[in-house]
């Protein structure tokens, strides 16, 4: 018997995740794009934890649905954009570009359709006695295995900080 | 009703990847491109946590990296907005053509 309500989630979210998507590129207040891909963000925090990837789904919380998208709305409101919306949207190559991202998305979908025998068909099962341990198991592989990206990782956010500050400065 | 499978997850992980593509080609707003870009990160992340599903935590721990790329990405990325906007008055990106001649 399959469970009922997770594919019900799922759909569910899916659509969610979709919708709110396509509001990011078709409106043509920013305000309501941003606010619209907080929904998207959020969708997608289920997905994680539909996945048992709880630290994951909490990071995409509170790292993108906090920081990343209010950072995009104080830019939005640091920047007079009245003129821009009066404006046409859309640029001149959007029809081209329309259909060249459908012809990347048929590619996609026929890759998929080719190899979908290619994956093992029984999950992970790593995850069902070490669940509750999720956290435990990303901080011992960070700080073990992937010590050397993660210093890299904190290098480039000292740079980002740097850059950012020496962008949004008037004069330095 | 069938059950969930990876496949699910990659198709809607294609869907949000080609309709980020679509804002990062057909927009004129750059602010609207940047959050298209984010689009296009979080479902490459999807992907690697559909996959973390069958493989092993490593896909978690590389999405976690995405996602420290995709902060440092906005920070830069916006400072630069905020210095065009003070001095050409404009976030279309078809009229940011200092660099072209």
């Amino acid at each position: 018997m399959t469970p009922v309500a997770t594919t019900f989630f799922f759909y569910f979210l899916a659509f969610m995740a979709i919708v709110s998507a396509i509001a990011v590129i078709t409106r043509r207040n920013p305000v309501h794009a941003a606010l619209s891909l907080i929904v998207t963000l959020l969708s997608l925090a289920g997905f994680y934890l539909m996945l048992y990837a709880p630290f994951v789904a909490a990071v995409q919380i509170v790292l993108y649905a906090g920081g990343i998208v209010v950072l995009f709305l104080f830019v939005i409101m640091l920047i007079n954009l009245e003129q821009n919306i009066r404006e046409y949207q859309f640029n001149k190559q959007w029809i081209v570009g329309t259909l060249a991202a459908m012809a990347l998305g048929g590619l996609l979908l026929f890759v998929f359709r080719q190899g979908r025998d290619a994956f093992p068909p029984v999950f992970y099962q790593g995850f069902r006695t070490l669940e509750g341990y999720n956290t435990q198991q990303i901080g011992i592989a960070l700080y073990g295995q992937y010590m050397f990206p993660f210093e890299i990782a904190s290098l480039l956010l000292l740079v980002a900080i740097v850059g950012a500050v020496v962008m949004a400065k008037k004069r330095i | 009703m069938t059950e969930i499978t990876t496949m699910h997850y990659l198709i809607v992980a294609a869907a949000l990847f080609m309709i980020g593509t679509i804002g990062v080609l057909a927009r004129r707003n750059v602010i609207i491109i940047l959050m298209s870009i984010e689009l296009i990160l979080n479902a490459v992340n999807l992907n690697l946590v559909a996959f973390s599903r069958l493989y092993g935590l490593h896909g978690q721990v590389f999405a976690i990296f995405v996602i420290t790329d995709a902060a440092a990405e906005a920070a830069v990325g916006l400072g630069i907005i905020i210095a065009f906007f003070r001095n050409k008055e404009t976030v279309n990106v078809d009229e940011i053509d200092l660099l072209k001649w």
